[in-house]
């Protein structure tokens, strides 16, 4: 019989992330995409946006958002494409592709927010 | 209301032709008469060399599955009042092999249903003398929506999935395998994991949903599914956490 | 009977239809399942979108001022509220499916599925207030 498969892990990493960009994103890009630069409310100033994501936990939230959220792609991303374009027999590319993409976006949201003053 | 309605329906004979045709046939219209009744006038009046499968004529032999209009229905539970003015389009089931009209190839089918081991799995048999295996009502609910499959197939003929990778284990196979694994008598989750934990088992499904949409019996077997992928990630975490505890 | 089991033999008289690439063109639901699946591109934007701001953050208050100048141009804010239609999308989706994946027993009765989305979207609503709070208070 053949070996168990190792995408549960995938799988679980997709929903979380899934859960997690179902309620943050859209007020997060309501807010910073809509809200404020169409001027219907204050944005933030540069020092308040500083205080707001000095906290240590405030840090590990974004940085779960980043990681999870791009696993969230990845995973969903990489099924329609087999599904959607029927490139199957190229899964080796598009599991290097799209799981590859998603950590760079990760160690870059972790570069960047280890280094934020 | 009318009293004729035209169907068009997919014939495919492979000793005369290489590539299937439609007929159109124009059959009595009745208020009360389903797509099955149409096509049995067209075997009985018009046209005996039509080829077709059904049974019971009501719903429960789950023979009678086509393509009506493009959408997976059983035919003797499907209106022509429905479908009025027509015409009515009648093809067999999709994702599958044709091998004649409106008869598919189901054999891939029926070797899924068989690889889940669809029996009750125990360790030790109780013996005899202890009589039989008791279950609540409340144990009979985790399970019984699952055991009211009719084995149709039209789940299979609605998920793409299937139809772009055959070797997609697929809805039904799926839902029944969750039938034994839910049923508080079977001890045989552990088996039927090594063969579902797969990509070509449950891994394969991307909810699009259509199997339950089209199920007859509201198996609702994408949500059999779901559930088992939470049961074999939670399996996977106990294996690769606790890997000395076999079960 | 087992070396059918990998895939249907060939026969030389079964006729298989090719399923077109753009086979979920052709049906209106298959078309909505592959929109809900696109949204995870929005997903993938917002997350560069969120890389972005932390480095102008972290480059001092020029980059971030021109970053914030950057979102007001007209064809930023079309993609934004176009990513924002997905986002919503990947929301609602994923909040009226749960249900069919959660299943809760309670007192050997099943939840009904609109109590467990119900609770999903008053999460939603509270974690979005909250969140709009801690940014807006200044």
């Amino acid at each position: 019989m053949a070996k168990r498969s190792n995408e549960p892990f995938l799988w679980l990493l997709f929903s979380a992330g899934g859960a997690l960009a179902a309620l943050l994103l859209p007020v997060l890009l309501f807010l910073y995409g809509l809200a404020f630069p169409l001027g219907w409310l204050e944005p933030p100033s540069y020092q308040s946006m500083l205080t707001l994501i000095s906290h240590p936990l405030m840090r590990l939230l974004l940085f779960a958002l980043c990681f999870l959220g791009l696993c969230h792609w990845a995973h969903r991303f990489r099924y329609t494409l087999y599904d959607g374009l029927q490139i199957k027999h190229l899964n080796e590319v598009i599991f290097v592709l799209c799981y590859g993409g998603a950590m760079v976006g990760t160690v870059l949201a972790g570069y960047l927010l280890w280094t934020i003053p | 209301m009318a009293d004729k309605i035209t169907l068009e329906v997919m014939r495919y004979r492979p000793e005369q032709e290489t590539e299937p045709t439609f007929q159109g046939y124009e059959v009595p219209f009745h208020a009360d008469w389903v797509v099955l009744d149409a096509l049995n006038y067209i075997k009985d009046r018009l046209d005996g060399s039509l080829s077709y499968r059904w049974s019971c004529r009501m719903g429960v032999c789950g023979s009678c599955g086509m393509m009506v209009d493009g959408e997976p229905q059983l035919t003797c539970a499907t209106f022509l009042s429905h479908y009025l003015p027509g015409p009515v389009r009648v093809e067999p089931l999709r994702y599958f092999p044709i091998m004649r009209d409106l008869v598919i190839e189901m054999t891939d089918f029926m070797d899924k249903l068989q690889r889940v081991k669809p029996w009750l799995i125990r360790g030790a048999e109780k013996p005899l003398l202890q009589g039989e295996y008791l279950q609540t009502p409340e144990e009979l609910d985790l399970y019984k929506q699952f055991s009211m499959c009719i084995n149709c197939m039209l789940c299979y003929a609605a998920c793409p999935v299937y139809g772009l990778d055959p070797q997609f284990i697929g809805p039904a196979a799926i839902a029944l395998a969750q039938r034994y694994n839910m049923d508080s008598r079977d001890q045989g989750s552990e088996q039927r994991l090594d063969l579902l934990s797969q990509h070509d088992g449950i891994w394969g499904c991307t909810f699009v949903g259509e199997c339950s949409k089209v199920c007859p019996k509201e198996v609702d077997p994408a949500s059999a599914i779901q559930q088992y992928k939470l049961t074999a990630t939670k399996e996977w975490f106990r294996a690769f956490l606790m890997p000395w505890s076999a079960k | 009977m087992n070396d059918i089991s990998a895939h249907t033999a060939y026969h030389p008289r079964w006729y298989r239809p090719r399923v077109s690439t753009y086979w979920w063109l052709w049906r209106w639901v298959y078309l909505k399942f592959i929109l809900r699946e696109i949204s995870s591109i929005a997903v993938a934007y917002f997350v560069v979108l969120l890389l972005l701001q932390l480095r102008a953050l972290s480059h001092g208050p020029e980059a971030y001022a021109a970053f914030q100048a950057w979102l007001k141009v007209p064809q930023i804010i079309a993609l934004n509220s176009v990513c924002l239609l997905f986002v919503l999308l990947h929301t609602i989706t994923w909040f009226n499916l749960a249900p069919r994946a959660i299943v809760v027993r309670v007192r050997g009765k099943r939840v009904p599925d609109r109590l467990i989305a119900g609770s999903n979207y008053v999460a939603w609503l509270v974690v979005s207030v909250a969140v709009a709070w801690l940014i807006l208070r200044g």
